[in-house]
């Protein structure tokens, strides 16, 4: 793993370790079509000893895990490498050049695999036979598993794996991965293999041109004659289903009410979690002041990283209840239909179905919004929904609009007695937020994402129960991801924004906060501020909001020596006497714009594989956010509207 | 209906055009997004760059194949269609480079 920066504090190692008292890396790669089950057997050969990454330079997650292998006669470490889903092995996309590259021994850091298993679904075999082809043509100790073998059972398909076994000159073994049936024999063939036993026997029946896909489909179908194979009866309760969940009137009434679950679970359900955990970060954080005498190192630890992390901390439930319900939809095949009723609108916006469900969540918040586009397969949409999804009206600005609307915007009622003039503002922001997405987004699909009219294609996956492991698989692993950002990266900067404005000491005490180094930077950058209404201490405020939005309602109280809340109303009176109402009303547009957040950079760095697309959307976003704050206060100030 | 008993047909010339400009589509010609739902038709050629139906075929939509629209979306696009033992969503656009043989030819039903 050269490229990997996340794991190292991870358990496995995934280089040609070196041989460790006679021990061998034994490399096995995990290759099928997409929805074939791949990552529900890789789950079951390798449980929680795995790890998420992406393959370097690419937006392809690369899945890494070791195998569970038990047996005493067993000697050497089996690593398990899950490749993205993919129908053939032309490069035609990023998927499949990393397939083609990792297979052929190329991909840096990526040791060739020693062994393959070929995992195809056989209530399709027709079809996913093709793979077979270019893959039993590397000549590598391939296992041919048939997944899903309980739906072929009980919808009244057959294959004789025997005669299938011969015809291809591989094992096959028939799985069922999602109830763990069969899978002892895809433990033997890596025993078989990692011992150096298996040998390779020529196919019976030759391989085709692999570049002609009719051939190839043609040879697949005879293969599948040769092994008298059934296919299974359509699936009936599939069929059932969609003539509910794709019914012209009651579809998009089920797809509104699961969306409005989602958001409101996200944003309300997930209240009581997270201020629990506010409460217990916050008292364990006292409980430390207690017992440390005072110190600089004492602030540093509880004032910085304690509260500072915990502040990250804190959107864990969230994340978790986010990925809950994706896992749910996605697992159950429901995920695909509503991706096919969101299509039409979202591609109006040069968008498609499948963006919807992140760009909802990112209301909530960004980062696990960012996380979930990993459901889009088309790199292009996925990219162009991850640029967007941060001008999504984030929970994180929320404390923000408060504080400034509240000081700022009288609650003269606007349309009638409930709605006022500053939920009107409030509704102004959502709206704000929303058309600078999608004008991106249109900028974006008829600029540098532009797509050589990359067709939109969905495959509809019969319905499914989710299983409770697949989905806590999920979980833990998504809490992995977010909880090392949280001590990697989002460390350094508040230890950072913590030195600024806690040093020069003076006397052995910290300086007040307009001569320390964050108020030094405030002055500093006062003049390219001031045409956007704003004075040195907003600066300061903008510099620590760079950790999270909601950090400047706590900088901006500490400035002005008021309480740090939202609705602290001496933190009011106090900004109404410093700042003009251009000033105010261009902030809250910055913040609506304003790429403030360095949990969302990471999570993009990490999402696109470096830091180019971080860089281009923060200059992006921050220069928007300047432009529109400036043109703003010019406008307020030149009294148009009063 | 697609595939009674596991039957997949196939045609082994196929007719990928790499212009899509070169052969015009001929007046009468059905394509993929005028059959009704249910409706079956037999896939004749792909009239989209090499690449796209390239990747169309990967799914099934192979000449000779029996295609058959099932549910769409409110609005009437994407729609669903059976092909190849799976249901694949395409759009309109896509759908209707996707050009029919002119007669269903009961031999391949």
């Amino acid at each position: 793993m050269s490229e990997c920066h996340d794991c190292d504090g991870c358990a496995v190692a995934v280089a040609p370790t070196p041989a460790h008292k006679g021990a061998r890396t034994h490399v096995v790669a995990i290759i099928g079509p997409p929805n074939s089950g791949k990552s529900t057997l890789f789950n079951r050969l390798t449980g929680l000893r795995q790890k998420v990454a992406n393959f370097p330079g690419v937006t392809v997650e690369q899945r890494v895990g070791k195998a569970k292998m038990n047996g005493a006669s067993n000697h050497h470490d089996v690593v398990l490498v899950d490749l993205p889903g993919v129908y053939s092995l032309n490069p035609r996309s990023e998927d499949e050049q990393v397939t083609r590259d990792v297979l052929a021994g190329n991909m840096p850091g990526v040791p060739k695999p020693d062994a393959l298993l070929l995992i195809l679904d056989c209530t399709n075999l027709g079809r996913h036979l093709v793979l077979a082809a270019p893959i039993l043509s590397l000549k590598l100790p391939t296992l041919v598993i048939l997944n899903m073998a309980d739906d072929l059972k009980s919808r009244g398909g057959h294959v004789d794996t025997a005669e299938l076994a011969t015809e291809l000159g591989s094992p096959v073994a028939l799985i069922s991965a999602a109830k763990g049936q069969g899978v002892e024999k895809v433990f033997q063939f890596m025993e078989g293999t990692s011992a150096g036993t298996t040998s390779l026997a020529p196919p019976r029946m030759e391989l085709p041109v692999l570049q002609d896909i009719p051939r190839c489909r043609q040879w697949a179908h005879d293969i599948g004659t040769g092994a008298a194979y059934r296919a299974p009866a359509p699936p009936i309760w599939t069929r059932r289903l969609d003539s509910v969940f794709l019914h012209p009137i009651a579809g998009p009434l089920i797809f509104l009410i699961v969306v409005a679950g989602v958001f409101q679970t996200i944003f309300t359900g997930a209240k009581p979690l997270m201020d629990g955990l506010q409460a217990l970060i916050q008292t364990s954080g006292q409980w430390i002041e207690h017992i440390l005498p005072p110190s600089i190192f004492r602030s540093l630890l509880v004032d910085g990283i304690w509260s500072g992390v915990g502040a990250v901390i804190v959107f864990l439930p969230q994340i978790l209840l986010l990925f809950l319900f994706i896992g749910i939809l996605e697992d159950s095949g429901y995920l695909a239909r509503a991706a096919l009723i969101a299509d039409r609108t979202m591609s109006k916006f040069g968008l498609q179905g499948k963006s919807f469900i992140p760009l909802i969540s990112a209301y909530a918040c960004a980062v696990p919004a960012i996380m979930a586009t990993r459901t889009i397969e088309n790199k292009r949409d996925r990219l162009a929904t991850i640029l967007i999804a941060p001008f999504m009206t984030c929970s994180a600005r929320l404390p923000v609009y408060t504080l400034i609307i509240a000081a700022f915007i009288a609650d003269r009622p606007l349309l009638g007695r409930l709605f006022g003039m500053q939920a009107g503002a409030l509704l102004g922001l959502y709206v704000l937020g929303f058309v600078a997405a999608i004008a991106t987004a249109r900028l974006l699909k008829s600029s540098i994402l532009k797509s050589e009219r990359v067709p939109f294609v969905l495959e509809m996956p019969p319905y499914r129960w989710p299983t409770l492991r697949s989905l806590s698989l999920r979980l833990i692993d998504r809490s992995k991801i977010f909880l090392r950002r949280a001590g990697t990266v989002i460390l350094l900067v508040i230890v950072v924004l913590w030195v600024l404005e806690n040093l020069p000491v003076k006397n052995g005490q910290p300086p007040e906060i307009e001569h320390s180094f964050a108020g030094m930077i405030g002055h500093a950058v006062e003049p390219a501020i001031k045409p956007l209404g704003f004075n040195w201490k907003i600066g300061i405020g903008l510099i620590s909001s760079i950790a999270a939005r909601e950090t400047i309602v706590g900088t901006l109280g500490t400035i002005y020596g008021k309480e740090g809340t939202s609705e602290s109303e001496g933190l009011r009176q106090a900004l109404r006497s410093d700042l003009s109402p251009g000033g105010a009303v261009a902030l809250l547009v910055f913040f609506a714009f304003a790429m403030q957040c360095m949990s969302t950079i990471a999570v993009v760095r990490r999402e696109t594989g470096g830091w180019k697309w971080p860089a281009i959307q923060f200059a992006y976003m921050t220069f928007l956010a300047y432009i529109c704050a400036l043109i703003t206060n010019q406008i307020v100030r030149s009294g148009i509207f009063t | 209906m697609l595939c009674p008993g596991g039957r997949y047909w196939l045609m082994l010339q196929m007719s990928v055009n790499s212009e899509p400009s070169a052969v015009p589509i001929a007046p009468g010609a059905r394509t993929l997004a005028q059959l009704r739902e249910g409706e079956a038709g037999v896939l004749d050629r792909l009239d989209l760059p090499e690449d796209i139906a390239r990747r169309l075929m990967e799914l099934g939509f192979l000449p000779g194949h029996i295609i058959v629209p099932a549910r769409s979306a409110p609005g009437g696009e994407p729609r669903v269609y059976r092909v190849d033992g799976s249901e694949v969503a395409l759009r309109r656009e896509t759908a209707s480079r996707l050009i029919l043989r002119a007669s269903n030819d009961p031999s391949v039903l």
